[in-house]
């Protein structure tokens, strides 16, 4: 294995109810490296993220995922945070009367007063006017979102999943966004961006596209950009979400078998 | 009944003429802290206060526009608490009621007056650090005029041994424009056995709301009965309730809202959160008898959501370290 590669999923495959969700995912992500994943919805952008934190429902049947050499298929959520890999969720949870700078502090490994302000800041948010609030149902979509991320960037990780931190009404701008990754990237933390928005590609140094479940494609930011904005809307429209059909699924086996798309 | 006007308690002086009475001071000042209370608080002039241990009315503290008279009885003691007409109080009336012994009985009767337009906290500790066989027994009558506001905010703190029954009875009656908020917290040290009955009539434009927080284990006993009648046109109520249960604990929550008037809008949130062998249940009775009202429920019972646990989880906590910031954050 390469020295800087923090990150490797070799051939992992994930059934939940109803639905093959991940079909033989191979990825690697080195260290400190700005790594966006692009995908339609439904492609599995989000159970790869879930499967990587090691969440319930998302235990691989074949397959293993290494983090820094050693093998985490089977470790707990906590185990692998404790290894420096994070998660920030699409839709993140709830905490009533949790206060947000508690909140913050719980993943800091020296947490302070200083260090929570700089992470509220990081994401546009007024300390004086979040720490002391709840992470509860009273903050919109886009404040919960922006609380996660400065969660994730507190607790400074060796890797960050940050599952669409993008989507949504009143969330971060692209450029903040950027911003913010850069910071990560510089203080040593490897990003996986999942998004659907290619421009989001413009700050990675590395991009990948999954389709079906799968990475069908991974190169340079610009050369995986490009092939999604001209080959993968067709995709959307025909096949929609998943559970999907058999047209579907006979497209994506040619996808994922001789990594062939159709269209 | 006696007048406590115009003899604020001076501790300095009372310990030098009676030493018993400072011992039993201090130990309620001690418990008070156990159970959340600043005790400094209790001594400062600006703040109206009582400290009653037992049967016994250890101080009273009394402000412009607030009375408190108190009867010592066998059991326990009667208190009759008023509020003047348009008094506005700035710091809540701090009442400590509580046992330091292991044993016995306790029996506190309250009455609230609170005059129109006249606006009040209260802050009550009920502390009893030692608790092996004992009963606090509370009947309390609450009279919110119209357009008057209390709100009372009680915390209980019963020791590590949950030898304890507490069976604490409320009637309120709250006026045209009036509104009275409840909050009853029983988060720290065991339960023991607790039944809270609360009942509440609200004519127009009256608001009541009622939270009630407790954290059950080993083989503690939690009831709630909360009965709020939306008697009057545009009268509301919220009966909230977050428990959490572990070990062999039962909470057991029976609410009742009742829309009897046009506008009337009523609303039951009930949360329960069970681990190990405990058990929780929720019981709304939701009655309308205008077609003009609203009532809604809704109810969480049962484990900490996958989410949520996984989330903190992800911070580098296990399991059992982010169950407990989730029950303590609902419970704050």
């Amino acid at each position: 294995m390469r020295e800087d590669v923090l990150l490797t999923v070799e051939g992992v495959w994930v059934q939940r109810p109803g639905a093959e969700v991940l079909r033989g995912v191979n990825l690697t992500v080195r260290r400190g490296e700005l790594h966006i994943l692009l995908g339609l919805n439904g492609s599995g952008k989000s159970s790869l993220a879930l499967t990587l934190m090691g969440a319930s429902g998302y235990l691989p049947e074949r397959g293993r995922i290494l983090f820094d050499g050693k093998d985490i298929t089977h470790c707990s959520v906590t185990e692998r945070a404790r290894l420096g890999l994070t998660l920030a969720w699409q839709e993140p949870a709830r905490f009533e009367g949790l206060p947000v700078a508690d909140y913050l502090a719980l993943g800091m490994e020296n947490p302070s007063r200083e260090r929570i302000e700089e992470a509220l800041t990081m994401v546009a948010l007024s300390p004086g006017a979040y720490m002391g609030r709840s992470v509860d149902s009273a903050l919109s979509g886009g404040e919960r979102k922006r609380i996660e991320l400065a969660a994730v960037y507190g607790m400074r990780p060796r890797l960050a999943v940050l599952d669409e931190p993008d989507s949504g009404i009143d969330v971060l701008g692209i450029e903040e966004i950027a911003d913010l990754l850069r910071r990560m990237s510089r203080e040593g933390t490897a990003v996986l961006l999942i998004t659907h928005r290619e421009e989001m590609a413009d700050v990675a140094d590395t991009a990948s596209l999954m389709c079906g479940g799968a990475v069908i494609n991974t190169g340079t930011a610009a050369e995986v950009r490009e092939y999604f904005a001209q080959r993968c809307r067709p995709h959307g429209d025909r096949l929609g979400s998943q559970p999907w059909g058999e047209e579907a699924n006979g497209m994506y086996r040619r996808v994922v078998s001789e990594g062939v798309c159709d269209d | 009944m006696t007048n406590h006007a115009g003899i604020p308690f001076k501790p300095s002086v009372l310990q030098e003429q009676n030493p018993a009475w400072a011992q039993e001071f201090e130990a309620m000042l001690r418990a008070y802290e156990q159970a959340g209370g600043k005790a400094s608080v209790l001594q400062m002039p600006r703040v109206a206060s009582a400290v009653i241990s037992a049967n016994r009315v250890l101080a009273v503290n009394l402000i412009a526009g607030v009375d408190i008279q108190t009867e010592e009885m066998e059991r326990g003691v009667r208190a009759h608490i008023t509020v003047a007409p348009g008094t506005k109080v700035d710091y809540p009336v701090h009442l400590c009621f509580g046992m330091t012994a292991e044993e016995g009985v306790q029996e506190i009767l309250p009455v609230f007056e609170i005059g129109a337009g006249a606006e009040i906290g209260f802050l009550a500790h009920c502390t009893f650090p030692n608790a092996v066989d004992l009963k606090h027994i509370m009947d309390a009558r609450i009279h919110v005029h119209p357009n008057g506001t209390m709100r009372y905010s009680e915390a209980h703190y019963h020791g590590p041994h949950g030898g304890i029954e507490v069976l604490p009875t409320t009637h309120a009656q709250v006026d045209e424009g009036g509104r009275l908020e409840v909050e009853f917290n029983l988060i720290h040290g065991r339960v023991g056995r607790m039944e809270i009955q609360f009942e509440a009539d609200v004519a127009a434009w009256g608001v009541v709301e009622l939270v009630s927080k407790a954290y059950g284990s080993g083989d503690d006993e939690i009831v709630v009965h909360e009965v709020v009648r939306l008697n009057g046109e545009g009268a509301r109520g919220l009966a909230k309730t977050r428990a959490a249960v572990r070990d062999r604990a039962v909470s057991s929550v029976y609410t009742t809202a009742e829309g009897n008037a046009p506008g009337a809008v009523g609303h039951m949130d009930c949360t329960e959160i069970v681990r190990g062998e405990a058990m929780a249940r929720n019981v709304p009775t939701v009655v309308v008898r205008d077609d003009q009202a609203r009532v809604t429920h809704e109810a969480a019972i049962g484990s900490v959501g996958k989410r949520e646990l996984e989330t903190l989880m992800a911070r580098g906590l296990d399991e059992d370290e982010a169950v407990d910031i989730i029950i303590r954050g609902m419970l704050r």
